[in-house]
């Protein structure tokens, strides 16, 4: 749009900048020289007097050219960001209150879908199931990728290796992951029941099925709560272990009064994350479940509900209603844990 | 009374290793059912009595029949592309951008940075219908540009990179500005690359969360020639049903390519996601 008619401009003032670099340039060589001086003989005074005409004269062009190129720099991401999310975010509260067809025509409606949203006991369920998924993934997860990264944090024999190993699942597709978890859980031939000699409906019992895919979920994901747990051991200074161990505390004493107090901040953090990231499971639910599973009612998540309702079902309206449904609740839960963490998390 | 001590030390060692070997079983488990399975006929894969662990022949038919059936080559090319183009748009605007908001000062940067910071606060599936919607009326649903369209820029990037800026000492920016470099060649010549470490781990970062997102290729790329791995093994579980070699064959060769680049970058993988996802 300005850009054409600001081109000459910034044109000169580059040519104005460049010429101003040298004299620039010179001045401060000879600024250089001062200061040696100055500090040399101890009068300080000159000096600063030059100095501040000096930053005068060069702030307006300095200046200047940070704005230009400050703007230019995050031009391309600030673009992206409007378009491809802040906009979106006004589109989607904004269709939550319409009627949207698979074409994205939609008419106003008011709070039609809101009503019928707090009306429908499947939202509730898939939010029940989702904080239920949640209630399994997040503890377990943390607690034992906590253990795991607290024996990873020393020198030992092949440490690398069961770190690679589990932190594996992260470099695997979800769908991969799901389908072999659904072989290992199969009630007939799978592995699992041949194991426990039982015959257990893993995925097709609804009273089970739920924990079933909060297990694939914490075996998931540990590794990656592992590899933030040992950056965040790094940290801890060894003299408090050495410390405590002359002083005759055992390992668990250590970690109960050490490493968990120095460490909260990162629990902290990996626990926010967990949370949110729980909250939005998708995938798993999407391949184990298949639609004919009895359990299917029992287990799915909202956000699969959303994805049913906004692309299967074309009903975006209501789809956009879900979502934004899900965002007050991780909004609401993100801020109990932030008011929370004042009671058990040390910053030093 | 040392010797005590030593041995006590010892196996509490011993039993470190002991945990970490049960958890490395469970979690490798998996991986080595999924390989066995593939190599067996679908009889000996739902043989009860007796249950067979080890095929009697490690025959590749699954292999060779997914191979055939599911044109693996485009999809990995797929799933490549989009990598690629998803690491290389990440970095780069992340990089511009997050030198300009630690480094330079202009008015509005503040203000800018406040959106991103916002923007990292949202769930990501608030953005997918309408840009879907977007990709739809462009006509550019099942290209790739669709599969790449919502990575073209990343706040949590931006923010990674900015961090990672603001770490860096101000003295050779100063040196290199007194040398007569303007703002476009500090970046470039000097800062950039003291940067580098923390745009690799945001490519790492960003190629493996593009490896594994499902959603958004499920909604935007239904075209079986158009998906990435993810998705294409996604609906393939349905063309396959029961025959477990075949799911689990497929699985293996889309899981494979992904995991030998692991294990060789394995320090590299591990240090990115370590100090990316730090600070997601």
């Amino acid at each position: 749009m300005s850009d054409n008619k600001k081109k000459p401009d910034t044109k000169a003032v580059e040519v104005k900048a460049a010429e101003a670099k040298d004299v620039q340039t010179k001045k401060v060589e000879e600024k250089a020289a001062e200061i040696i001086q100055a500090t040399e003989t101890q009068t300080v005074k000159p000096a600063a007097a030059e100095d501040k005409e000096f930053k005068k004269k060069k702030s307006t062009t300095w200046e200047r050219n940070q704005r230009k190129w400050g703007w230019a720099f995050i031009l391309p991401t600030m673009i992206g960001i409007i378009v491809l999310n802040l906009w979106p975010i006004v589109q989607t509260i904004y269709q939550s209150f319409c009627k949207v067809g698979s074409f994205g025509d939609s008419s106003f409606a008011g709070f039609a879908n809101y009503k019928k949203m707090f009306a429908d006991p499947e939202v509730w369920q898939s939010l029940l199931n989702t904080f239920k998924y949640a209630i399994i993934e997040v503890p377990f997860s943390i607690a034992i990728a906590l253990i795991l990264a607290v024996f990873l944090n020393r020198k030992m024999h092949g440490r690398t290796i069961y770190r690679a190993i589990f932190f594996l699942p992260m470099v695997v597709a979800p769908a991969a992951v799901a389908m072999v978890w659904r072989w290992l859980y199969n009630s007939q031939f799978g592995l699992l029941n041949h194991i426990l000699g039982a015959k257990i409906e893993w995925i097709s019992n609804p009273k089970i099925a739920w924990i079933s895919v909060a297990i694939i979920g914490v075996w998931s994901i540990i590794g990656y709560n592992m590899v933030l747990f040992l950056a965040g051991l790094q940290e801890i200074p060894k003299d408090y272990y050495e410390a405590a161990d002359i002083d005759g505390a055992s390992g668990v004493r250590a970690f109960f009064k050490i490493t968990l107090p120095l460490l909260s901040p990162t629990v902290f953090f990996v626990l926010v994350t967990r949370v949110i990231g729980a909250l939005q499971v998708f995938d798993l639910v999407y391949m184990v479940m298949d639609i004919s599973n009895p359990a299917l009612k029992k287990t799915e998540s909202i956000v699969y509900l959303f994805y049913q309702y906004s692309f299967q079902n074309g009903n975006k309206g209501y789809g956009s209603a879900i979502v934004v449904l899900l965002l007050a609740v991780i909004m609401v839960l993100t801020v109990f844990q932030m008011i929370g963490q004042k009671k058990w998390v040390h910053y030093n | 009374m040392t010797r005590g001590v030593q041995f006590k030390r010892r196996m509490q060692r011993l039993l470190i290793h002991l945990i970490l070997i049960i958890f490395s079983i469970i979690m490798i488990v998996p991986f080595v059912w999924m390989t066995l399975t593939a190599f067996k006929t679908v009889t000996e894969a739902t043989s009860v009595s007796p249950f067979v662990i080890f095929p009697s022949q490690w025959r590749t038919d699954a292999f060779t029949t997914v191979w055939n059936n599911m044109n693996f080559l485009v999809l990995y090319k797929n799933t490549l592309l989009l990598i690629f183009f998803r690491v290389v748009c990440a970095c780069l605007t992340a990089t511009l951008a997050g030198y300009a908001f630690a480094r330079l000062k202009f008015k509005g940067r503040d203000f800018m940075f406040s959106l991103i910071l916002f923007q990292m606060m949202i769930p990501s599936q608030i953005f997918i219908i309408p840009q879907f919607l977007m990709i739809s009326k462009m006509g550019m649903t099942n290209t790739m540009f669709a599969l790449v369209f919502p990575g073209i820029v990343t706040a949590f990037g931006t923010f990674l990179l900015k961090q990672a800026y603001m770490g860096l000492p101000g003295d050779l920016e100063e040196a290199a500005r007194l040398d007569g470099c303007n703002i476009p060649k500090t970046f470039v010549f000097v800062m950039a690359p003291l940067a580098r470490s923390s745009m690799v781990a945001l490519g790492i970062f960003t190629a493996v969360f593009a490896f594994k997102d499902l959603m958004w290729p499920l909604v935007v790329n239904s075209s079986a020639n158009k998906m990435p791995l993810s998705a294409a093994l996604a609906t393939m579980q349905g063309q396959y049903q029961s025959n477990y070699p075949q799911l689990m064959a497929a699985s293996l060769i889309s899981c494979i390519p992904m995991i030998v680049i692991y294990l060789i970058f394995q320090k590299q993988f591990v240090e990115g996601i370590a100090t990316s996802g730090g600070k997601l």
